[in-house]
């Protein structure tokens, strides 16, 4: 039964539920407390220690349907007892019924043990040496779906799959309607098997394929993601951006008391003659953040400028007073859009207002100054997404300029490579002489190093 | 055999709490009862107004135990919720004692055994004499054990959660001028969260994690009985219907178990002996707090008792 824990612990992690040594220590413990006998309570038990969400206690609790739906392994057992016993169930109960189903005999003598089984039709004998069969395998250890031919055709040997081939050969010259009974019966047990693997996949491996389909995405160039993956682009940049609030949200909250401030002390109680009745505590000052985001929603960027805006709004717990303007030939802002739609909905007005043109940084930049210039604070960061390509129009760099001067910082996020700047109408490094950072910014990984800097400065 | 024994003493937590009026699900039950067996905190979690806090109420009532509270808020540090130093005493003695000065190092030659003597001084000022328990070494210290609810924990800083994770553990703390202190009985530790933001991975390891949604029908009908005495069955049934009918709108703020038993008291004094659109309609603000909520409700109502009413015949 322990080892069922065990794998119950490793089914618990397949289903996204985090179960370290130390918790499945516990998760033991309290185990030996209720034992086994009350599925429920047991059940119970295991969401209490394993579960540290309301989401894992979800998955953990259709885990445990799921796991305990399935017939026991019989790991106490050796292998070739259990086949003894299928073979033996298969001898003495329903072989009457299967022979006057198909008016035939008895099955022949001589055939191995899973023929025998195969063509008494005992479904409790087959399922529980399958159940049998897939421990042998260790069908445990399957991490992607890729791997469901190769568990499959591990399960099927362990069955004795090879014995059944050469009985399957015999028969055929022996036996022919027989033998088509038989293949009928493998197809079944190929099928079974297939279902146990796949319900062995839904356990044990989801984890580690949403691990490496989350890491690949991560590192994917946004602008060239896939439709099919926006949405699941979205669920990692909603991620990310609650990674980073938890970061970040709890120190501005902080109103920290600090030392005591001896001196402040000292003069507050000079009436009483130095004599401290009344204490007084330095405390830390913090900086508000603000930040004035700028992005190039043009054709050739639009997509990255898309997860940004995103990003951005998500984090709204984090930075209370966030602005952000979009713009392609000219500008306007957006956070009322942004803040009162849903994102989906949000972009989709956005880009059908101001989107897909050719970009027009100078005219751009202009509107900015004439109408928002004033928004700029020195505990302004500013950020602006887009890759400088102006189509050989006036960049007026010098509008940037003051910009950069009436903020605390101007940082620009570039989704080209560094290679890229400067070449052709990329007017990049004229705008990178006033730019306190300039960095590429082509990935979701990218994406979540740079905000988290920009947060971070103003911790 | 184990089985026998885990499953009776189940019971008798379940039991127990009934008699302070708290009537619990098997899983709350479970989590008392394991919490005890393997000396672990519990953290709750859970929407408002579901009886977190009143779980905790409950176990010190039936175990005949104090109960310790700490409400966090942001901001919260250790010099409130565990020890402080009584600064101000600390000085004043100073001051006090700086005419002593002369005395203490009176006889010293050297400036050798003066340094040593007032060391053996400065060591009496970090002496038990000017710590002043908060109530987590409060909790620690009460030598009969005690209940000690960390309430609302989502509400305070980061850094407290690492402070918390020594107490939760080993229900120990360490001052660092005077050692560890050990707690005499670990006390029954329940922590409550409304999740309003994620608490460290550290701190929920050292805690069972129960969740305490909405309770199913019968749950809350049995809750409401024993809150409510006076009501009748019918109308008890109707109104625990009602408001499982208005749990599945979309509301700004759900009715919890709290609101539920408000308003039973409510129809109660009112004297109602079944719901009608009337009733209900003048009593809306009682289940739901704000003004939208209750004008989303409100066309509703008519279907929801019919519903409540309905569900009476088969349930």
């Amino acid at each position: 039964m322990r080892e069922n824990l065990h794998r119950f612990f490793r089914a618990a992690r397949g289903a996204g539920v985090h179960v370290s040594p130390a918790e499945s220590i516990d998760a033991m413990r309290a185990v030996k407390q209720v034992g086994f006998s009350d599925r429920a309570v047991l059940r119970d038990a295991l969401l209490l220690t394993l579960a540290k969400s309301q989401d894992e206690k979800l998955a953990l609790g259709d885990c445990f349907d799921l796991f305990f739906s399935q017939p026991e392994q019989r790991d106490d057992q050796p292998e070739a007892a259990s086949d003894d016993d299928a073979a033996q169930d298969a001898d003495r109960s329903p072989s009457s019924g299967a022979a006057s189903e198909a008016g035939q005999g008895r099955p022949p003598e001589g055939l191995g043990p899973l023929a025998q089984m195969l063509l008494s039709q005992d479904r409790n004998a087959i399922a529980a040496a399958i159940a049998s069969a897939s421990g042998a395998a260790s069908l445990s250890d399957i991490r992607y779906s890729t791997q469901r031919g190769i568990f499959s055709s591990r399960i099927l040997d362990a069955m004795g799959l090879q014995r059944l081939r050469d009985d399957l050969d015999e028969l055929t010259a022996a036996n022919p309607p027989l033998a088509e009974r038989l293949r009928a019966a493998l197809d079944a047990l190929r099928e079974a098997v297939r279902d146990t693997v796949a319900q062995g996949l839904a356990l044990y491996a989801r984890e580690e394929a949403e691990n490496l389909r989350n890491e690949i995405l991560r590192n994917a160039p946004l602008a060239r993601i896939e439709r099919r993956q926006v949405a699941e682009m979205r669920t990692l940049i909603r991620q990310i951006a609650r990674r980073l609030r938890e970061r970040y949200s709890k120190p501005r909250k902080r109103q920290r008391r600090g030392h005591l401030d001896v001196r402040r002390t000292l003069r507050r109680n000079a009436a009483w003659g130095g004599v401290p009745f009344l204490t007084a505590w330095k405390r830390k000052h913090r900086d508000r953040p603000k930040i004035v985001a700028l992005c190039d929603v043009s054709g050739s960027v639009a997509q990255v400028s898309d997860f940004f805006l995103l990003l951005i709004h998500s984090l709204h717990e984090v930075v209370d007073d966030v602005r952000s303007f979009a713009f392609s030939s000219h500008l306007i802002e957006v956070s009322e859009i942004l803040e009162k739609k849903s994102p989906e909905e949000a972009m989709a007005e956005i880009m059908s207002k101001v989107g897909f043109g050719s970009s027009d940084y100078g005219s751009s930049l202009v509107d900015f100054e004439k109408e928002f210039m004033s928004t700029l604070t020195p505990q302004t960061t500013v950020i602006v997404l887009g890759d400088a390509r102006s189509n050989n129009l006036d960049p007026r760099a010098d509008i940037l300029r003051r910009i950069s001067e009436r903020s605390k910082r101007l940082v620009w996020l570039n989704p080209e490579g560094r290679l890229a700047w400067g070449f052709g109408d990329s007017e990049m490094p004229r705008y990178a002489t006033f730019c306190s950072v300039v960095r590429q910014c082509a990935t979701a990984q990218q994406l979540e190093r740079a905000v988290s800097d920009i947060v971070a400065t103003y911790q | 055999m184990a089985d026998q024994k885990a499953s009776t003493s189940i019971e008798a937590v379940e039991s127990g709490l009934a008699a302070q009026g708290y009537i619990a699900s098997r899983q709350i039950a479970t989590a008392v009862y394991l919490s005890q067996q393997i000396e672990k905190p519990i953290l709750v979690e859970g929407p408002a107004g579901v009886g977190k806090t009143e779980l905790a109420k409950a176990i010190a009532a039936w175990r005949g135990m104090k109960m310790i509270r700490l409400q966090c808020y942001e901001g919260l540090d250790e010099a409130k919720a565990l020890y402080e130093w009584k600064y101000a005493k600390q000085l004043l003695y100073t001051q006090i004692l700086k005419d002593k000065l002369g005395e203490v190092l009176g006889g010293a030659q050297t400036l050798h055994a003066a340094l040593n003597q007032l060391h053996d001084f400065g060591d009496v000022f970090f002496s038990k004499e000017f710590v002043e328990p908060r109530p987590l070494l409060q909790a620690l210290e009460q030598p009969g054990g005690c209940v000690l609810l960390i309430d609302e924990i989502d509400k305070s800083d980061a850094e407290f959660e690492s402070l918390l994770l020594e107490i939760l553990s080993d229900f120990q703390v360490t001052i660092p001028e005077l050692g560890t202190v050990s707690a005499i009985t670990p006390p029954t530790v329940i922590l409550t969260s409304n999740s309003e933001r994620d608490l460290g991975d550290a701190l929920k390891r050292r805690c069972l994690h129960l969740h305490i949604g909405f309770p199913e029908q019968r749950l809350e009908e049995r809750i409401v009985e024993s809150r409510v005495p006076g009501i009748s069955q019918t109308l008890r049934r109707q109104m625990v219907g009602f408001i499982h009918e208005i749990r599945s709108l979309d509301l700004k703020k759900l009715p919890s178990v709290s609101e539920t038993i408000d308003w039973a008291r409510v129809l109660v004094l009112l004297q109602a002996s079944e719901l009608d659109t009337e009733i209900v309609k003048d009593t809306l603000n009682v289940l739901l707090k704000y003004e939208a909520d209750i004008e989303a409700a409100s066309p509703q109502v008519t279907t929801f008792i019919a519903k409540a009413a309905r569900s009476n015949v088969f349930g």
